[in-house]
C-alpha cells in the first residue's frame, strides 16, 4: 500500500495512509501516514467503536490538509485497551512450534515449485 | 509508559527463518518521498478509497487485479482472510474499522469533505513490489484520474 501511496502522490495526488504498521510504512517512506496502535486489520479503529472510528477518519483527513511535507507521521491517541498480549503474539515463534513451522515452510516452498510448473507463480 | 509498537518486519522476518526460508523478504524503502499538497480544500475535494481487502473470497479464486467497486451501492461486506493481519486479536466483522465510506459520507454531509468518488479500489497485496510498481499502482492511478479524485486515503488491513 505504501508503494501505492507513494505513486500517487508523485501523480500529484495526496496520500493520507491510515493503519498500525508503523514500522514497515515508514520504512518505505510515505508522504503521510496516521498511525494507531492497533493489531493489524482495524486501520480505522475498534470494531463496532463509531466514536473512535469517527475520530480516527476526521484525524485521517485533516492530516491531508496540514501535513507541509513528507514522511509526516501522526499518532492517534487511541489504546487497544485491555490485555496487551497481541503484541507478542503476532507471528510469534515459539520452541513447541518449531517442527509445526518447519513442516509449513516445507509446504510451502513445494507448493511454490508446483506453481511454477504451471507458470501460475508470483513474485520476483 | 507506552508500549513499544510492534516490530513487524523483525518478527516477520523470524518468523520465515523458522520455516525454513533462508532469504529474508526485502521491505521496499526509499530515501525520496514525492509529496503533493492538497491542490483545494478539503470541503471541495474529492476522495477516493483504497483498500487491501476484497470483493471477493481470494482464499477461494486467487485472481489478483485490481478491481473496483461502487460507493453508491457498496457492498455489504469485504474479503481479507487471506491477508496477514493479526486474527488472534481482532475481526473483519464491522466494515466500518477498515473501510472508512460511511465515516466519510458523514464527513461530505457535515461540509468538511467535498465528496467521495464513484468508486472504491482494492489493492492487491503482491509478494512482487515490482508489479505493485508497474501495474497495479499505475491502474489504481489510472482509475482515480478517470473518477475526478483530487485525493485519496489508503487503508491496509
Amino acid at each position: 500500500m505504501s508503494l501505492t501511496a507513494r505513486h500517487l502522490e508523485a501523480a500529484g495526488i495526496p496520500t493520507v495512509i491510515l493503519g498500525s504498521a508503523l514500522d514497515v510504512v515508514e520504512h518505505c517512506g510515505v508522504p503521510r501516514f496516521l498511525f494507531t496502535d492497533f493489531p493489524l486489520g482495524n486501520p480505522c479503529g475498534k470494531p463496532f467503536d463509531a466514536s473512535m472510528q469517527e475520530a480516527i477518519t476526521a484525524q485521517g483527513i485533516d492530516l491531508l490538509e496540514s501535513a507541509d511535507g513528507p514522511r509526516t507521521t501522526v499518532r492517534t491517541p487511541f489504546r487497544w485497551g485491555g490485555d496487551e498480549s497481541w503484541r507478542d503474539r503476532y507471528m510469534e515463534v515459539r520452541a513447541e512450534d518449531l517442527a509445526d513451522l518447519a513442516r509449513r515452510g516445507e509446504a510451502r516452498r513445494a507448493r511454490r515449485v508446483r506453481e511454477k510448473a504451471q507458470g501460475k507463480a508470483r513474485g520476483d | 509508559m507506552d508500549a513499544a509498537p510492534v516490530p513487524y518486519m523483525e518478527r516477520t522476518r523470524a518468523y520465515y527463518a523458522a520455516q525454513g526460508f533462508e532469504a529474508a523478504y526485502v521491505w521496499a524503502h526509499f530515501d525520496d518521498v514525492p509529496f503533493a499538497p492538497l491542490p483545494k480544500p478539503l470541503a471541495k475535494s474529492k476522495l477516493a478509497i483504497i483498500t487491501t481487502a476484497s470483493l471477493y473470497d481470494r482464499t477461494f479464486a486467487d485472481v489478483r487485479e485490481v478491481a473496483s467497486g461502487s460507493t453508491s451501492d457498496p457492498p455489504e461486506e469485504l474479503f481479507g482472510n487471506d491477508l496477514e493481519w493479526d486474527k488472534n486479536a481482532t475481526h473483519l466483522d464491522d466494515l466500518n474499522a477498515f473501510f472508512p465510506l460511511r465515516l466519510l459520507e458523514a464527513l461530505v454531509e457535515a461540509g468538511r469533505l467535498g465528496g467521495i468518488t464513484a468508486r472504491f479500489h482494492c489493492a492487491p497485496t503482491e509478494y512482487s513490489q515490482r508489479r505493485t510498481r508497474t501495474v497495479d499502482a499505475p491502474e489504481i492511478l489510472r482509475r482515480c484520474r478517470e473518477d475526478g479524485a483530487d485525493a485519496a486515503v489508503l487503508v491496509p488491513l
